[in-house]
């Protein structure tokens, strides 16, 4: 299967599969690190506890988990059926979900990272020159956490991509609608003779990892150069 | 208009309770670190809220323990001692966040022309404190607050910003709070002087007034201390190498060519320099010799006594030992002499 359509096909549903995941977790992991950095309330520390659930985590529980509770039959999965027709499970917007949850403890450490770095006086002052608290956040906090943000949305992107375990137990491995480049690349080690089509995914995979990283490092270098003062 | 501060706030061992009102012009808050300065300023400025009491400018209530309008809301213009530039933006950016009003005129003023397209990271330290300053008043506030602008800076870069917050001050009908405890600072910006102490207001008024008086003389370095007089610049002569200067004892020599003609400049007496005398003397190094009668004698905390002088209009002061006092016999109502070396009075 070289370079024939199920290939690309693999490829390109892994990228967007990763790439839905990591644009819909992005705004809700800046605010949960904002929550996290900023605040302090009740329940502080279960949020903390929640949102790192699944790192430590076997995958595959959390998948069971989002089974159940996105399953056709489950108590959120039921009512998105319902309402709107959605189904999560054996679909790719289910794998896009359980890429999110995996990928979502990783963006949020490196955002919040962020927030911790940013000179609350710089904040304050803003604010003395009249500018609202919303207006501080988006000229002043934001511009000044993007290499965090970017740093998330590039770990993100990579966890989502990878993501295994948590997603072949959610949506399993549908070739053309849930079979990502891992689960894939499991699926083809089970058939003999199929290495061939194995190292072929997998140099995708470490160029698509390393052309994150890259791309990342060069745009945190050169933010860190604009924002040294 | 009329800023008037009545807070209470407990914050860690200091107990703050500090009542002032701050007319037109520069009221200066000096004293130790710690004494709560910062404090009062971030609380006039919405950024701490204190336990109770009230802040009002003119008739608007900006804190009274219930409501507490937030900083965004006060239009007080705000020069931190770390300047705190937005590192994203460039200077003309930085300037403009607040608003941009006056702006051709404040750059031309503070001398921010060539550095509108930097970046604040590119900035000398002197030359972010002017940038901080020109974006304070660019957001045409009601009343500016500086804390400390200048004590981040070595001693070059101080007097390339003091002259602008000086012409700043006169210029603008604005008035301004200025925390420091650099006495230059107090002896060249300040029209009143507030002193705080612990936590407390320990005297307040006039600056020249405060100076004048040697009770206030122990929250200042002892080579500061001393009276504050205000003098016109009437003559340079350059083959001798002085200042002559007119004030209300008399003509007052400097070392050296300070000043243009005409121009007013404050002059501070340090009171540990001052000799006195009972006879105009002769023969003597020091240049200047002033004609006074003496006003009152007053114990200083560290045991000498501070002779209290009226010079014509100019009330100055010396500190003498008590020894130096009984033997010569000083007592209210005498006339003396006041001599003190040029150099010892350095412009400030």
């Amino acid at each position: 299967m070289q370079f024939d359509p199920a290939f690309w096909g693999i490829v390109t549903l892994s990228l967007r599969i990763a790439a839905t995941a990591t644009m819909i977790a992005l705004p809700l992991a800046v605010a949960v690190a904002w929550l996290l950095a900023r605040r302090q309330f009740w329940g502080h520390r279960i949020v903390n506890g929640l949102v790192h659930l699944p790192l430590v985590l076997p995958p595959v529980v959390t998948g069971y988990l989002l089974l159940i509770v996105f399953g056709r039959n489950g108590p959120v999965g039921g009512v998105l059926y319902k309402l709107f027709g959605v189904t999560l499970a054996f679909n790719w917007t289910g794998a896009a979900l359980a890429a999110g949850i995996m990928a979502f403890p990783l963006m949020v450490r490196a955002i919040r990272l962020g927030f911790e770095a940013v000179d609350s006086g710089i904040e304050a002052a803003a604010a003395t020159l009249g500018a609202s608290p919303r207006r501080v956040f988006l000229t002043v906090t934001l511009p000044l956490i993007a290499p965090g943000i970017l740093a998330g949305t590039v770990l993100g992107f990579a966890k989502a991509l990878g993501e295994f375990g948590a997603t072949i137990t959610f949506v399993a491995a549908i070739p053309g609608q849930t079979q990502t480049i891992p689960s894939a690349i499991y699926g083809l080690l089970q058939v003999p003779g199929q290495e061939g089509a194995v190292v072929w995914l997998v140099a995708v995979s470490v160029v698509l990892a390393m052309g994150a990283l890259i791309v990342s490092e060069w745009l945190a270098t050169r933010m860190t150069k604009r924002l040294a003062a | 208009m009329m800023l008037q501060v009545d807070i209470q706030a407990r914050i860690g061992e200091l107990d703050l309770d500090i009542q002032m009102d701050v007319p037109a012009g520069v009221t200066v808050l000096f004293g130790p670190s710690g004494a709560g300065k910062t404090t009062v300023t971030n609380a006039i400025a919405g950024l701490f809220r204190p336990d109770s009491g009230q802040i009002k400018l003119g008739d608007k209530v900006l804190f009274d323990g219930r409501q507490n309008v937030p900083p965004h809301h006060r239009l007080m213009g705000y020069v931190f001692q770390d300047a705190r530039l937005f590192p994203h933006y460039t200077v003309r950016q930085n300037l403009t966040y607040g608003g941009n009003h006056d702006f051709d005129q404040i750059v031309d003023v503070l001398g921010l022309g060539e550095l509108l397209a930097r970046r604040p990271a590119g900035l000398s330290g002197g030359e972010k404190q002017r940038v901080a300053l020109g974006r304070a008043l660019m957001s045409n506030p009601k009343l500016l607050l500086m804390d400390e602008p200048l004590a981040a800076l070595d001693g070059p870069r101080k007097s390339e910003v003091l002259p602008f917050i000086a012409e700043i001050a006169a210029t603008r009908n604005l008035p301004v709070i200025y925390v420091t405890h650099a006495m230059a600072e107090v002896t060249q910006l300040a029209d009143q002087l507030v002193l705080i102490d612990n936590g407390k207001v320990a005297h307040k008024g006039p600056v020249i007034d405060v100076l004048a008086d040697p009770i206030a003389a122990k929250y200042f370095a002892k080579r500061d201390a001393g009276a504050l007089i205000e003098c016109v610049v009437e003559r340079h002569d350059i083959d001798e190498g002085i200042t002559v200067l007119a004030s209300g004892a008399g003509p007052i020599l400097l070392p050296g060519q300070v000043g243009r003609v005409g121009v007013g400049l404050r002059l501070l007496i340090p009171a540990q320099d001052v000799m006195l005398s009972k006879t105009a003397l002769q023969g003597q190094s020091a240049l200047n010799m002033i004609e006074a009668v003496i006003d009152d004698i007053k114990s200083l905390p560290n045991g000498n006594l501070a002779v209290i002088l009226q010079a014509k209009e100019l009330p100055i002061w010396a500190e003498l030992t008590p020894l130096s006092v009984r033997k010569l016999g000083f007592e209210a109502g005498q006339n003396v002499f006041a001599i003190f070396k040029a150099t010892a009075v350095g412009p400030v």
